[in-house]
């Protein structure tokens, strides 16, 4: 398991080689990049500034994988989140995932993103032609963490 | 009890403050709410009955009926947005 808070970039290609280099049991690994949007809420969006609560983060993270870990059979997790400024097209944030069969990755990449969302600590501000604003929580990103918790919800194919 | 209280994002700039030493003869963490919303304000707006907002304690989020260890670190922030 591998948990970053960063302002750097991150490379998906050398994240996946790290985590497939010399071992043979992994038969998947899916991965989601989220990046920075020039447009939110009807407005166009210059740059974003992601805060976070340094030491909280971590451990949130680190909660959200164990849980996975406990869902899923998975072989390997990597996190990583950037902080500071980001402009329109920056990645934002990495989630790889390996494990012997596909439907173990891709359910536990997405389980990862949609708690992500609503339990870890990070805020973005955005500046817009008007001016900054904070962006707010949006009840999607609830109701998208909420559906696993529905027992057997998406567990996924085993092949 | 002591308490180490942390605010971030939009109610640290509201509030006007990082973090700060807290004096506090409370309990739980709505008796810990309800003493900030005595200092008026914008305490009293955004900590309002109905205002979104989450409260840490140790670095794991609680229900406001959590109680306080002592020497405590509370932090008060609005609902997450990262991803």
């Amino acid at each position: 398991m591998k948990i970053l808070v960063q302002a750097e970039d991150f490379d998906l290609g050398a994240e996946v080689d790290a985590m497939s280099r010399g071992r043979s049991d992994i038969g998947a690994i899916a991965s989601f990049v989220g990046l920075a949007r020039d447009m939110n809420e009807g407005s166009g969006v210059e740059a974003m500034t992601l805060e976070h609560y340094p030491g909280m983060t971590e451990k949130a993270l680190a909660a959200l994988v164990d849980e996975a870990n406990a869902r899923w059979a998975l072989l390997d997790v990597t996190v990583i989140h950037r902080v500071g400024r980001l402009l329109p097209g920056d990645p934002i944030v990495l989630v790889v995932v390996a494990s012997r069969h596909r439907g173990e990755a891709f359910a536990a990449c997405e389980f990862i993103m949609d708690f992500l969302k609503t339990r870890a600590p990070f805020w973005k501000k955005e500046e817009t032609p008007q001016g900054e604003r904070w962006v707010d929580a949006r009840s999607s990103d609830d109701a998208a963490a909420a559906r696993w918790e529905k027992p057997g919800f998406r567990s996924g194919p085993t092949s | 009890m002591k308490l180490h209280v942390l605010y971030f994002a939009r109610l640290r700039e509201r509030f006007g403050v990082a973090e700060e030493a807290l004096d506090f003869t409370g309990v739980t963490a709505a008796d810990l709410v309800a003493h900030l919303q005595t200092r008026g304000g914008v305490w009293a707006e955004e900590l309002a009955a109905g205002r979104a907002f989450r409260v840490a304690i140790n670095q794991e989020i609680v229900t406001l009926d959590a109680v306080l260890p002592d020497s405590a670190e509370v932090a008060v922030f609005p609902p997450v947005t990262g991803g």
